[in-house]
């Protein structure tokens, strides 16, 4: 049997039994820590189908993380101020509900996605990387200016929002639902990969003129999956501001971007489980040496260059092998 | 009096401008010659300004200060072109952002172990600080002006250099055909090294320019990095000319846009509403500026191919 199954296994079960031990043992810090992974690797997976998959080096996708933390904390303080968010041409009210605001966050950033997207989409290789950066950090400058909801200094929501049938200040029963939604993304986004439009993606990453050639538009492959990686990231957002119930511009950062990006990195580019890997090893390494140092920072830039420059696989390449040129 | 009050913002949006140009055409020369995309270039700009406030606190002397800042950003960008950078040339822009931005952490964490997490102050020395009167009866800061007056006649000496000197030759033949100028006899490894030093040294100098009007700190070269993207972006990559025009454009643009929309909205909205809509609309300008660049230009007013 191949290795990559196997420590995908591996890495699911470990991912789960940890909080599940920490529970048992009273340990609602480590519990928490594993939430953040598995919600740094929600975001990680989505950025992945956008860089694994098409190839588009977005550095950027700081935005849609934010813009689903603030899909989350504009419903909620909506909710918890019982003011509602428009009155015209009818009202709307916030909403303390996780599902519609999962669903809120997703569309909301599937459609900055589509916008952000056309336009970068029109550029490709260092001038997308920048593109996608600036608009990012235009979402960051705006989050600042405007007001109405904390502008620079954020805001806090007082309790996490609700999920019928489970108690979700519960740090386990939050946790699950994260591992659930984890779960899915994962079926998803390996779905996605094996589907003729996967498979599509991949030959117009490798060579663009070849998938012209058999008649198909790059453009909308590209955007499609821009799509799709942004609507992720934006439900990892949502996820985030739940764990934290505080949403601040930082969310849209360009740190941000650049650690969804070091998460995928870590783990290895176009695997599908790489960014979980890479999210989990970001904890771990956040947690040892953020006790080792106050400038853990600088421990965490070198292992990085190390893997950029000599084990480009990240720990899927180290442990798995290289990747499989055929299905 | 309001003549006034925009012929000034107008010169401080060409300062900001200015400022802007010596970033960008780091980033733009060590694009169009090796061909890297390299987020630390924020880093170097950092550098200058401790270097800056690190001399002339030591010195008393802002001249020796200026001169710091250029040998110390030009040493870091040599150094860390010959340990990590050259290593990036035949890579994909992925690695590069990658390991650029692992550079930034190094950096950032690294001036605030040496400097603390405090910021720094630079103080324009006496012979800079006041006002001066300008033509039409408008004051101006000495300092702000002077920058410009820098600015400026840093960009000549670019554009000459670029334009007239053998070391200007080999950097435009080495962005056409780096194998060919290779074939000639010209020692690449040490152009690229050069070229790195140059456009790290313009990122210092601005450091320590800027540095006397807000505060030296750990994080202050990455949104003027953001910036100096954008003015890439517009301008075009691999262009010093796009990499000037454009900063104009986003200096203008930014400063302008601060000043007079909450004035425009004001025209038609109750003042408080007008001033947050102006803030928050202003603060996104430049990048609708960019948008509008990039939906009739894809490759930059002045960029020849989009890569």
């Amino acid at each position: 049997m191949r290795r990559e199954p196997i420590l995908n296994a591996v890495l699911m079960v470990l991912l789960l039994a940890v909080p599940l031990w920490a529970h048992l043992t009273d340990e609602p810090f480590t519990i928490t820590l594993a939430t953040r992974a598995v919600i740094f690797a929600i975001a990680g997976v989505g950025l992945n189908v956008a860089l694994g998959l098409g190839g588009l080096v977005s550095l950027g996708h700081a935005l849609f993380f934010g813009v689903g933390g603030y899909a989350m904390g504009i419903l909620a303080f909506h909710a918890q101020t019982y003011a509602p968010l428009i009155d015209w041409p009818m009202t709307i009210e916030g909403t303390k509900s996780m599902p519609v605001i999962w669903l809120v966050a997703v569309v909301a950033s599937a459609i900055a996605a589509l916008g952000i997207g056309a336009l970068s989409l029109r550029t490709t290789g260092v001038y997308f990387i920048m593109i996608t950066l600036a608009f990012a950090q235009m979402f960051y400058f705006f989050a600042i200016s405007w007001p109405a909801y904390g502008g620079e200094d954020g805001m806090s929501i007082y309790v996490r929002n609700g999920f019928p049938g489970l108690n979700t200040m519960d740090p386990i029963q939050f946790f699950g639902l994260c591992y659930g939604l984890l779960l899915l993304v994962l079926f998803i986004v390996w779905r996605i990969a094996r589907s003729p439009f996967g498979l599509m993606l991949g030959a117009a990453r490798q060579s663009q003129a070849r998938a012209q050639a058999l008649g198909q538009v790059p453009y909308r492959l590209y955007l499609t999956a821009f799509v799709i990686s942004g609507a992720i990231t934006g439900l990892a957002g949502a996820l985030f501001a739940d764990l934290n119930r505080f949403v601040s511009p930082t969310m849209f950062s360009w740190q941000t971007s650049g650690e969804i990006m070091v998460f995928v990195i870590l783990g290895g580019v176009g695997r599908v489980f790489g960014p979980v890997a890479g999210a989990a090893l970001f904890i771990v390494l956040e947690h040892s040496l953020g006790g080792l140092s106050e400038f853990w920072h600088i421990y965490l830039g070198a292992i990085l260059l190390g893997v950029v420059l000599f084990a480009r696989g990240g720990l899927y390449g180290l442990l798995a092998g290289r990747e499989r040129a055929h299905d | 009096m309001s003549t006034i009050l925009l012929i000034e913002q107008t010169l401080n949006g060409l300062q900001f401008g200015v400022m802007l140009f010596l970033m960008a055409a780091g980033l733009t020369l060590i694009f169009g010659v090796m061909g890297l995309i390299n987020l630390a270039h924020g880093s170097l700009y950092m550098v200058g300004a401790f270097a800056a406030a690190g001399v002339a606190a030591w010195t008393g002397s802002f001249l020796l200060a200026l001169a710091a800042s250029l040998i110390a950003a030009a040493l870091a960008g040599v150094i860390v072109e010959m340990l990590v950078i050259r290593r990036l040339y035949d890579r994909d822009h992925l690695d590069q952002v990658l390991a650029t931005f692992a550079l930034i952490l190094i950096f950032s964490e690294g001036t605030r172990w040496v400097f603390g997490s405090f910021p720094l102050f630079l103080d324009t020395p006496d012979w800079l600080s006041g006002t001066v009167m300008l033509p039409f009866g408008i004051e101006y800061s000495r300092y702000r002006l002077a920058i410009i007056l820098v600015g400026l006649a840093v960009a000549a000496g670019l554009f000459w250099m670029i334009a007239r000197t053998r070391i200007g030759i080999r950097i435009r033949a080495g962005e056409n055909d780096r194998e060919m100028i290779g074939a000639l006899g010209v020692n690449i490894s040490r152009l690229y090294t050069l070229v790195f030093a140059l456009g790290a040294a313009l990122a210092g100098f601005a450091g320590a320019l800027i540095g006397a009007i807000q505060t030296v700190q750990v994080g202050m070269g990455e949104p003027v990095l953001i910036l100096a993207f954008v003015v890439i972006v517009i301008g075009g990559i691999g262009s010093i000319k796009g990499a000037f025009i454009g900063a104009i454009l986003v200096g203008l643009t930014d400063t302008l846009g601060r000043f007079l929309l909450p004035v425009l909205f004001g025209l038609v909205m109750e003042p408080s509403a007008a001033t947050t809509v102006g803030a928050s609309l202003a603060s996104m300008a430049i990048y609708i500026l960019m948008a509008g660049v990039l939906l009739f230009r894809p490759q930059g007013l002045f960029g020849a191919r989009a890569t």
